[in-house]
């Protein structure tokens, strides 16, 4: 396996534009000779199709859902990062890199995070050419907010709806260049292959959920934008159809799969109401500007909020972290609502839940401001939990919610596969071992708008390509693939539902790999997943057909693959021998309980190579160096 | 409590379809009602019966996929609701829920309570963007937007594209959905270059994918879950008559602006 990052020489914030003026381009008259698949039309993918089809290139799009418009971007809330310095604070492209290379606390790449944080500027630039309704100021300039991991205001955000809005732009661009006849939309489809022909990526098997067809696509390169892997955990706050299947397909043909155990765990979603739970709700994390986290300071206190008087509160974030308070990252924040809970100080059914609290701000600042600011979320909560949080604290819980984990690629965003490039989400680039808020659509979207388009030119400038199409072997043993599985799933009738194996799953990953780990649950992890996954392939009952619309089918598919990749997740986490951002073992912290690294045994990317059915997957080692940041111990205290 | 379920049942866009009556046991209170349909397609799957098809996705009221017509209503019962957002303390033990897909000729019910909106996607490509492609921006601040207009566009780009609009219309009609995408960008300088081009082709669009016409029911409104308001057909109806008079080069337009 390749894993060199193609890092351009020169300084730090020279690199980019060096590296742009160095790669090859595709003239004109030949982009349209070129054909692009693009998997996925969240903000990765629907922004690169869009911008790929601007340039001239032939781009076909692929989504599960029934409209490119509703890809799970569509669910961010709080707001998108950039370095403008609007605010005149001292932001600057160095800030905003120093505070993603911090967050992410020292597991990414530098040159990766400054290009983001350099082009950050150039998305809102886009956006709201776009038209895209940001909030204001009475002087008709964009306003800000600040975010967990800063002390600048960088955050533009629309509402709490921050990421439709981002979304529906880059949908209209695509769908204007749908109009214009240079991208062919392809919704309800669901990749179930990668092609590889003579070791590059071709195109890929997709199977038409609504006729339950299987078709092969050819094409001259593949971009794969279908987001993160955070259901491998049953209960998420990730929409019900996100999958790591296409991401999954492709590691076994060959792409290699980077810190799978880099997952993020949001302190701030409603509590788990029952066991007939199917997903979590997000508040988002804009809410801590104003909300206080707290719990009684006595366990098992069961008082109602408002009659536990101050001095019995415990505001743990304020009192531990007090330079960031309410507004420490996420791993800092969830981990310590786990603690507090773990300690018999959580609150409502369950004891897993702590209180965010509203009374103050809304004393300080009058309601109407407080509705202004988050009033969408505050209707949410009560729709989902029957409470009014203007008169009683919300009560929160962390869950999983984001994946800094995907697949490898290098710094033209291609992974180990020639050809196949990955954006957003699915790629493991510029998070590190932790995401700071605001910065999964800042990433999405410099990867589609402004980084592919450039990138995957000089790869088609640069391969020999052959002509190719649809009858080819390979083409041919892939749909084979697909098909023979389906057929597998559908034959096994047994008696277990596939979401009963799904839950199972799910409570093994939370438990053993969620928002702490250990050698220990981690084995027992391992040993236990090899055994739901046989009980699966012997015992579920899988209803239907393959030739029809058949919901059921399409999510054994899925399960079948978490199945399999929740297992690389805890052999990540295991091996992975220290703590850092997401990635806490509790064997590997601190006097005080913070995350300790290992920078001399674990300063880089583990990247995991696929050996076939039954076989242990090889780690590979991509050395992180930091040439330009000095490592330090993430403090927020 | 305890429920009575009649549900419509079609095998395929070319099936007649029909209701079929199931009974939920032991619904909680708390569940939102796409997880009371989880546990009734549980269920279903100790007998012959296939699990009942519907559309869901993001479960958080934003994706605008669901979408069930719950008792005669689009997303049910609960004001600026949508249906994953729905929770069974909106019913009482014993009651009989009637459960359809959308009905609407521009949305073909492909199996049980799925229906294709792809009609929703091609008004939006008609002409519902602006056209700014990747790179040719200027400074964000460059160009300044009254905050109450800003708001104004974005109370209108709220919209989720779920469809409830036309499935609450008597006449089918997409007129809220069409103008919701209008007055956003008609609201905003960017939007201004294609104001009128942008109308023509949408509402054109519209009319194309068999949607019926707007007799101002207002029903939409109603059923809008984003609280989408009639105020933009209004606008919609402005622009759309200026901009016709103006393509028949009509000076009268030239007033009207």
């Amino acid at each position: 396996m390749n894993f060199d990052a193609n890092i351009p020489g020169g300084p730090l914030d020279a690199k980019w534009d060096r590296h742009l003026a160095d790669l090859r381009l595709v003239s004109p008259a030949n982009k349209r000779k070129f054909h692009v698949i693009v998997v996925g039309s969240g903000l990765a993918g629907a922004s690169a199709a869009a911008s790929l089809a601007e340039l001239g290139y032939r781009v076909s799009c692929f989504c599960f859902q029934d409209s490119p418009r509703r890809a799970h971007s569509i669910a961010a809330q709080g707001g998108i990062n950039a370095a403008k310095n609007y605010q005149n604070d001292g932001d600057s492209a160095w800030r905003l890199f120093f505070d993603t290379i911090k967050g992410g606390d020292f597991r990414s790449r530098e040159a990766n995070v400054y290009r983001l944080a350099q082009v950050s500027a150039n998305i809102i630039d886009q956006c709201v050419a776009q038209g895209v309704p940001f909030a204001r100021e009475y002087g008709g300039m964009l306003a800000n907010r600040s975010f967990g991991g800063a002390q600048v205001s960088r955050t533009f955000y629309a509402r709490g709806q921050t990421g439709q809005q981002l979304l529906l732009g880059a949908y209209q661009a695509l769908e204007r260049m749908v109009g214009r006849g240079s991208i062919t939309m392809y919704p309800r489809h669901e990749m179930l292959e990668l092609v590889i022909v003579n070791g590059r990526a071709r195109g890929i098997v997709a199977r038409d959920l609504v006729s339950g067809e299987m078709e092969s696509f050819v094409g001259d390169a593949v971009v794969l934008a279908t987001g993160g892997y955070g259901n491998v955990f049953f209960l998420s706050t990730n929409a019900k159809g996100c999958n790591v299947t296409a991401a999954y397909r492709a590691y076994k043909q060959g792409a290699g799969f980077a810190n799978p155990c880099f997952t993020q765990i949001h302190p701030t979603c409603i509590p788990v109401s029952g066991e007939y739970q199917s997903k979590l709700t997000l508040m988002s994390e804009s809410l801590r500007n104003d909300g206080r986290v707290w719990v009684p300071k006595a366990p098992g206190d069961a008082r109602a909020s408002q009659n536990i008087p101050e001095p019995e509160r415990d505001y743990y974030l304020e009192r531990k972290y007090p330079a960031f308070g309410n507004l420490a990252p996420r791993d800092i924040a969830s981990r310590a609502a786990k603690e507090a809970c773990d300690d018999g100080r959580g609150v409502g059914p369950g004891g897993r839940g702590v209180y965010l609290d509203f009374a103050s701000a809304i004393q300080r600042l009058g309601e109407p401001t407080i509705r202004d600011r988050y009033g969408n979320l505050f209707e949410m909560y009560e729709r989902i939990t029957g409470e009014n949080p203007y008169r009683t604290p919300m009560r929160i819980y962390p869950a999983a919610h984001y994946t800094m984990g995907g697949l490898w690629v290098d710094y033209n965003l291609m992974s180990t596969l020639p050809g196949l490039h990955v954006v957003g989400e699915a790629n493991f680039s510029d998070h590190g071992a932790n995401r700071l808020g605001a910065s999964a659509l800042m990433q999405g979207l410099a990867d589609g708008y402004f980084i592919l388009p450039y990138t995957i030119g000089d790869y088609l400038a640069g391969a020999r390509l052959e002509a190719v199409d649809a009858s080819h072997a390979s083409f041919r043993a892939a749909e084979q693939r697909a098909t023979a599985r389906l057929d597998r799933l559908l034959a096994i009738d047994g008696a277990r539902s596939v979401d009963s194996f799904y839950k199972e799953l799910g409570h093994v990953m939370w438990n053993e790999c969620g928002m702490t780990r250990n050698r220990e649950g981690l084995q027992r992890a391992l040993r236990r997943i090899p055994e739901i996954r046989s009980e699966f392939w012997e015992n579920v009952k899988v209803p239907g057909a393959a030739a029809t619309l058949n919901q059921s089918l399409e999510k054994a598919g899925r399960v079948a693959d978490f199945l399999e990749f929740g297992e690389l997740v805890c052999l990540d986490a295991l091996q992975r021998e220290e703590s850092c951002g997401g990635h806490f073992r509790t064997e590997f912290q601190t006097a005080d309980g913070e995350a300790l690294r290992d920078d001399a045994h674990f300063a880089h990317v583990a990247v995991w190579e696929y050996q076939g059915t039954d076989q242990a997957p090889v780690r590979h080692v991509e050395p992180l160096d930091f040439e330009f940041v000095k490592l330090a111990t993430r403090s927020y205290k | 409590m305890r429920l009575t379920l009649k549900v419509w049942r079609q095998a395929g866009p070319a099936d007649r379809g029909g209701f079929r009556t199931y009974q939920a046991h032991d619904v909680s209170e708390h569940m939102s009602f796409l997880e009371m349909l989880d546990v009734v397609n549980e269920d279903l799957l100790a007998t012959a019966e296939e699990p009942i098809a519907f559309d869901h996705d993001c479960r958080e009221g934003i994706c605008g996929t669901c979408a069930l017509m719950i008792n005669g209503m689009p997303h049910g019962p609960k004001h600026a609701t949508t249906t994953c957002q729905l929770h069974m303390r909106s019913f009482h033990d014993g009651d009989t829920i009637t459960i359809e897909p959308w009905r609407a000729r521009a949305f073909p019910v492909l199996r049980d309570l799925v229906v294709d909106r792809s009609s929703f996607d091609r008004i939006i490509s008609a002409g519902g963007f602006v056209t700014a492609p990747t790179g040719s921006a200027q400074d964000a601040n460059a160009i300044l937007v009254p905050k109450d207009q800003s708001d104004l566009a974005m109370d209108a780009a709220a919209c989720i594209g779920c469809g409830a609009c036309v499935a609450a219309c008597p006449n089918g009609s997409a007129m809220l959905f069409t103008a919701a995408k209008v007055v956003h960008l008609a609201l905003l300088p960017q939007g201004q270059p294609e104001r009128s081009r942008r109308v023509l082709a949408m509402v054109h669009q519209m009319d194309a994918e068999a949607f019926g016409g707007c007799t101002l029911f207002g029903e939409c409104e109603a059923a809008c879950p984003k609280e989408i308001t009639i105020e933009n057909i209004m606008r919609m109806n402005r622009d759309l008559m200026r901009a016709t008079l103006r393509d028949r080069g009509d000076r009268e337009a030239e007033a009207l602006a």
